[in-house]
């Protein structure tokens, strides 16, 4: 039983570690900032997640002690880390940061322009 | 929903004003039972079962871990690749959902699924502006992945 416990947090732990790399070698690989949005909004949110998780598990099955804060930091972090990520990517897209020159569409653009076309007139 | 809940606790004090016993397990022996009367008797209570509308969050929360972990591990095999084959794009997405707290909580499950980055919603809030970090070959699929995520969103607000 013991075994079985270890095997899952240790498990969780691994995913939540590799997951976090990801994110790490994503924002220093990744072109422009709003690629690397994705990869700090959303790879770190599960990897931080799994770590959680884990620690959960460790004081829960080995040390008999059930802590409820860290379900509620699991919840918190599910709720703030995509608003996040999604506040940084529109705060840099209104502010004018250009995306990465490969980029392939942008139906954005006409509608800010549009929108500030109008925000003059007023 | 709200209503039936409340119907459901009462059931449940009734119960243990019944048999004179204040537990937890007396509690929820009345909440079975009510649960099970609410059920006999849908018919004359208006609204849907709201158990249903229970499970249909439980599926929407699976079907979302499910997506979460799937997306986050195509991410990882792109970022390792040498010569990383992506192609970002920002493309609308037209939604169908109406209310406000809908239309959050289709973004935020839309951010959190890797590969996507809702980046704003329009002012009439019917188009969502997506950043894909790879369009190309990923369209068809975020599209389905909209759609499971919208019918799952729609199934829990049905009244």
């Amino acid at each position: 039983m013991t075994i079985l416990a270890n095997i899952l947090i240790v498990a969780t732990i691994v995913f939540g570690v590799i997951f976090t790399l990801v994110t790490a070698v994503g924002l220093i690989r990744l072109p422009d900032i709003y690629t690397r949005t994705h990869a700090a909004s959303k790879s770190a949110t599960l990897g931080v997640m799994f770590i959680l998780i884990g620690v959960f598990l460790h004081f829960w099955l080995i040390e008999g002690h059930l802590n409820s804060r860290i379900l509620l930091g699991i919840i918190f972090l599910f709720i703030t880390g995509p608003i996040g990520g999604h506040v940084i990517g529109r705060a840099s897209y209104l502010s004018g940061v250009k995306l990465w020159d490969k980029s392939v569409v942008d139906e954005l653009a006409p509608v800010v322009e549009e929108r500030k076309k109008q925000f003059n007139k007023q | 929903m709200a209503f039936q809940l409340l119907l459901n606790f009462f059931i449940a004090v009734v119960w243990m004003f019944i048999s004179v016993s204040f537990t937890a397990s007396t509690f929820i022996v009345g909440f079975i039972l009510g649960l099970i009367m609410l059920w006999i008797m849908q018919r004359f209570i208006p609204g849907r079962f709201y158990m249903s509308r229970v499970w249909a969050v439980i599926k929407l929360v699976v079907l979302f871990f499910k997506e979460l972990f799937m997306a986050n591990i195509q991410v990882l095999l792109l970022i390792i690749q040498p010569k990383m084959p992506i192609k970002p794009a920002i493309f609308a997405l037209p939604t169908s959902l109406e209310k406000e707290w809908q239309i959050t909580l289709l973004s935020s499950l839309i951010t959190l699924t890797p590969g996507t980055l809702v980046l704003d919603v329009s002012e009439d809030s019917k188009t969502l502006y997506i950043h894909a970090i790879n369009y190309e070959d990923s369209d068809d699929a975020i599209n389905s992945i909209r759609d499971t995520f919208e019918k799952a969103i729609l199934e829990v607000s049905r009244s």
